[in-house]
């Protein structure tokens, strides 16, 4: 491994490439319940190039290598569980390009949703891209690979929606571009083309390494504000969600329902976000989306509730930083969750089910829904804290968080970035001839089977 | 160790790698090496892991330790209310520890060592220490109102003793009654304390206490922002009880009120704000005051100024030890490219290792051209200066 290690330097430099115990031992985990598993080496590459020697090298030694963003994404995703090569893709994070008029942005793949915010926000203030609540420094890339969502959901769908091309260096080491920047000088479609795109999207970087990633940008209106429906029915948030989203003016819907605090408990909440080019059309829109469900203000089982300005002002922050700090409800450090992608109509029984999880593993949550799309479908999460320092409490929420991986399946929804066992409960529930075409693709992309290995794999 | 109870409490999201904006990386040991062992985040686990054993003691871990510039960064941004701000106070238990297992760095050893057999880190004697007042005609301090602290950097480093000058000539002209300890001064503790030498730190601090108090000090300017932070925060607990205050804090209220004749040419500035000043003491207002008060200068903020501002990679010792290093992702760098930015021609500074942090920095970008580091009391002598020579030009053409 030493001689590995001696390309690997050579490859991005002594400063870049590291074999330390240090390295090894954080980048062997993330901030959720998965178990740690070791890298050998860690690399943090500059280049397209680079990457591509990287990855000639670990094809020719088949040695492992696992892409990493920022490393957020909670599930164990970026753990390697095969050893080999951990790719920390930060240091590839300049902006290249926005197309103002065709309102795209090209992105190196380690560029942070911070980062990228902040330059809209500086150089094109006219122009927004969805930001996830994730913290800011997860990666654009990484986001959009697992199919994120995020502040304009409810607008673009998922952020895999508002991909425009990807340019992606494939486990045996060539670069491909997907997209119209394969054709044209313009990143401005995945389409007419066939969209080779979905070799990439969801599965959990094992398929080939994204360098390069082009989204969608939106328009940054100068009126922007929330209302919050509130129920405590369930049964009818599938139909408030429904006439909500198909107004068409929301940028994102987020339903959240936590025990904490206490005047929200037993509440089912409704975050509608929506902004205007002026204060007349800002009411406008408030009008229609108010009027949308007066069916259930009239029958007084529903209503809008009145914000206090600083409340507003945290609900209208994106990313919502106050969600990262469910973290530390129990001083504990640590939370992780279940997204299950369904159907709007299975809100009120994932609503349910997930008080049942909890209260039969007494763990402390949090539970929501982003909306996609027009009310299209929603990603339902199962948040649960836990106290790193608690090895049971690990093992509890970990077991919460499995039976929710089974119950959101059997439900009819499938859960989102999954972790590894429960990507193995999904291949279990999915129609055969599915997994094999997914198998018979890898083998063609990655004959050597040395991209993140032990993700969608059976055993 | 102190504050290990918080340690597992770090989720790792990285807010606290960043400035409020998002906008780049804001930890300069983070901005430098980019691996997240480097990043607040990475020390939190890192030690907590060390703690337990799992990992040894290392040249490595000593580095990771010691990059830390103690900016306050990660305790401003961090997003855990409950304890975001012991942060630093967890890294520094780190360096405690480091130190009470006799395990440190060479440079860090050789530090402190200088510091315990001279009073200074440049090992040099202390008849050397007040030379930089050589010609200025400054008291000894007797009975004057203010004691003027100087620090090591300020009266050994040729460009803090530059910005000293300035400072004391200027404080002079404002008739400012101060005088200064010359021979007798020795290190203000800062650094050693926040690279985790305790005793060391007790046995400064209570050797300046007894030394301004025999003295009859009550009231302390102090030159740089590091002896400013030691001594108005941490002197009171070993029972030196002064008025501290840093000496833009006596500038503000003198030089608006001055009259001073200004060149016509107007000065564009963009001001760097020291960590300790602004996000250890919160003061961000003063320096801009002493600037704004100078006529034409024309203040230029960069995108990250006050509580985002990016330290210039002096902290925590690293003016000496260097253990964060250079290089175009230094902070230092880093942080005279954003000067550049801004199209300001002056990057003020309110603190010697800044100045040379910073001047050092776009002498490696070479932007000598088009930026200087200045302090606000260089700025006003070299305006009082070009406002004669105008005036000069004047009453010779009018002649
Ligand atoms: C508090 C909190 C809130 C969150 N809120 C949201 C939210 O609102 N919406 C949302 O979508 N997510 C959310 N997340 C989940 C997650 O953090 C985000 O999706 C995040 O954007 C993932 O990006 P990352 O850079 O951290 O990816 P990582 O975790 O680093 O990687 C994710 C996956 O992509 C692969 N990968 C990463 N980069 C590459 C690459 N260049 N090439 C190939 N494969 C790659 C990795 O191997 C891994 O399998 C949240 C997480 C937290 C902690
Ligand atoms: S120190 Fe705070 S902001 Fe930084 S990673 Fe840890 S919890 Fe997050
Ligand atoms: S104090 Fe500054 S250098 Fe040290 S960890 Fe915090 S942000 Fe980084």
């Amino acid at each position: 491994m030493k001689d590995v290690y001696q390309q690997l330097v050579s490859i991005v430099g002594p400063a870049y490439a590291s074999n330390h115990p240090e390295e090894r031992f954080f980048y062997s985990r993330d901030g959720g319940t998965m178990e740690p598993r070791e890298p050998d080496f860690v690399v943090m590459p500059k280049t397209t190039d680079e990457v591509q020697q990287i990855m000639k090298l670990a094809n020719e030694r088949e040695i492992p290598v696992v892409p990493m963003g920022g490393g957020l994404v909670l599930s164990g995703l970026s753990r390697p569980l095969k050893g080999g090569i951990v790719l920390d893709m930060k240091r590839m994070n300049r902006i290249l390009e926005v197309n103002e008029t065709s309102r795209y942005v090209v992105v190196e793949a380690g560029a942070s949703q911070g980062m990228l915010q902040a330059y809209l926000k500086k150089h094109h203030p006219k122009l927004k891209h969805s930001v996830p609540d994730a913290p800011p420094i997860a990666t654009i890339a990484g986001n959009v690979l697992i199919h994120g969502s995020g502040h304009l959901s409810a607008m673009g769908g998922f952020h895999t929606d508002m991909l425009n091309g990807l340019e992606v260096v494939l486990p045996t080491g060539e670069m491909v571009r997907i997209g119209s920047c394969s054709t044209s000088p313009y990143w401005f479609s995945r389409f007419p083309l066939p969209d080779l795109s979905g070799l990439f999207l969801g599965w959990a970087g094992t398929t080939g390494v994204a360098t390069k990633i082009a989204i969608k940008l939106y328009p940054n209106r100068p009126f922007n504000d929330v209302i919050i429906f509130v129920t405590e029915d369930p049964e009818i948030v599938p139909d408030v969600i429904h006439r909500l989203s198909g107004v068409a003016v929301a940028e994102d819907i987020l339903a959240w329902m936590t025990p904490k605090p206490v005047w929200a408990h037993g509440f089912q909440m409704l975050n509608v976000n929506y902004g205007a080019d002026s204060r007349r059309e800002l009411t406008l829109k408030r009008d229609l989306l108010r009027e949308s469900v007066s069916k259930y203000i009239d029958e007084k089982v529903g209503g809008f509730m009145p914000l206090p300005p600083d409340m507003k002002k945290r609900f209208l922050e994106a990313p919502a930083s106050t969600l990262a700090v469910f973290a530390d409800v129990n001083k504990g450090g640590g939370f992780e969750y279940v997204g299950g992608i369904m159907p709007i109509e299975l809100f009120p029984e994932a609503y349910r089910k997930g008080l049942e999880v909890a209260s039969k593993h007494a763990v402390t949550y949090s539970l929501g829904a982003r909306i996609i799309g027009l009310g299209h479908c929603m990603m339902f999460f199962y948040a649960y804290a836990f106290n790193r320092a608690d090895e049971a409490d690990v093992k509890r929420a970990q077991q919460a968080l499995e039976d929710t991986n089974g119950m959101v399946l059997e439900m009819g929804g499938i859960p989102w970035k999954a972790e590894a066992p429960a990507q193995k409960q999904i291949i279990n529930k999915m129609h055969p001839p599915t997994y094999e075409l997914m198998n018979r693709i890898r083998a063609v992309l990655d004959p050597k089977g040395i991209m993140n290995p032990g993700n969608w794999e059976v055993s | 160790m102190e504050y290990a109870e918080i340690l597992h409490r770090c989720f790792r999201c990285g807010y606290c790698k960043l400035p409020s904006s998002y906008q780049d990386l804001n930890c300069p040991s983070y901005l430098k090496f980019r691996f997240e062992t480097y990043s607040p985040g990475g020390r939190m686990w890192l030690l907590r892991e060390w703690l337990d054993g799992g990992i040894k003691t290392s040249e490595r871990f000593q580095e990771i330790l010691y990059s830390c510039t103690a900016c306050g960064n990660c305790v401003e941004h961090c997003i855990f209310p409950k304890f975001k701000a012991d942060l630093l106070n967890a890294f520094t238990a780190g360096r405690v520890e480091l130190v009470d297992r006799g395990v440190l760095p060479r440079l860090v050893s050789r530090y402190f060592k200088a510091i315990y057999n001279y009073g200074n880190p440049y090992k040099l004697l202390k008849e050397e220490r007040g030379k930089w007042a050589e010609g200025l005609d400054i008291e000894i301090y007797k009975d004057h109102e203010h004691l003027f602290y100087v620090g090591c950097a300020g009266s050994h480093d040729e460009r803090g003793q530059k910005m000293t000058r300035a400072v004391a000539s200027l404080m002079k002209r404002l008739d400012v009654s101060f005088g200064i300890l010359g021979a007798d001064e020795i290190c203000d503790g800062n650094e050693v304390r926040v690279m985790g030498e305790e005793g060391l730190f007790e046995h400064l601090a209570k050797q300046n206490i007894e030394t301004f108090q025999k003295a009859g000090v009550n009231k302390i300017i102090t030159l740089s922002p590091h002896a400013y932070h030691a001594m108005k925060n941490y002197y009171p607990f070993f029972g030196g009880s002064f008025q501290v205050l840093h000496y833009t804090q006596i500038l503000a209220g003198l030089i608006g009120k001055a009259g001073f004749t200004m060149p016509s040419k107007p000065l564009k500035v963009t001001f760097h704000d020291p960590c300790y000043l602004g996000r250890h003491n919160n003061d961000y207002f003063t320096p801009r005051v002493v600037l704004g008060a100078i006529p034409g200068v024309e203040i230029v903020e960069m995108d990250r100024s006050k509580v985002d501002s990016l330290c210039c990679g002096g902290g925590g010792g690293n003016f000496f030890t260097d253990i964060l290093g250079g290089g175009p992702d230094s902070s230092s760098r880093v942080r005279a490219r954003e000067a550049a930015e801004t199209g300001a021609e002056v990057l003020a500074v309110a603190c010697p290792k800044c100045a040379k942090m910073l001047d050092d920095a776009i002498k490696a970008e070479d932007m000598e051209e088009k930026l200087r580091v200045m302090d606000s009391a260089e700025i006003l002598i070299e305006r009082l200066v070009q406002a004669n020579e105008e005036n000069e030009t004047a009453t010779s053409v009018s002649r």
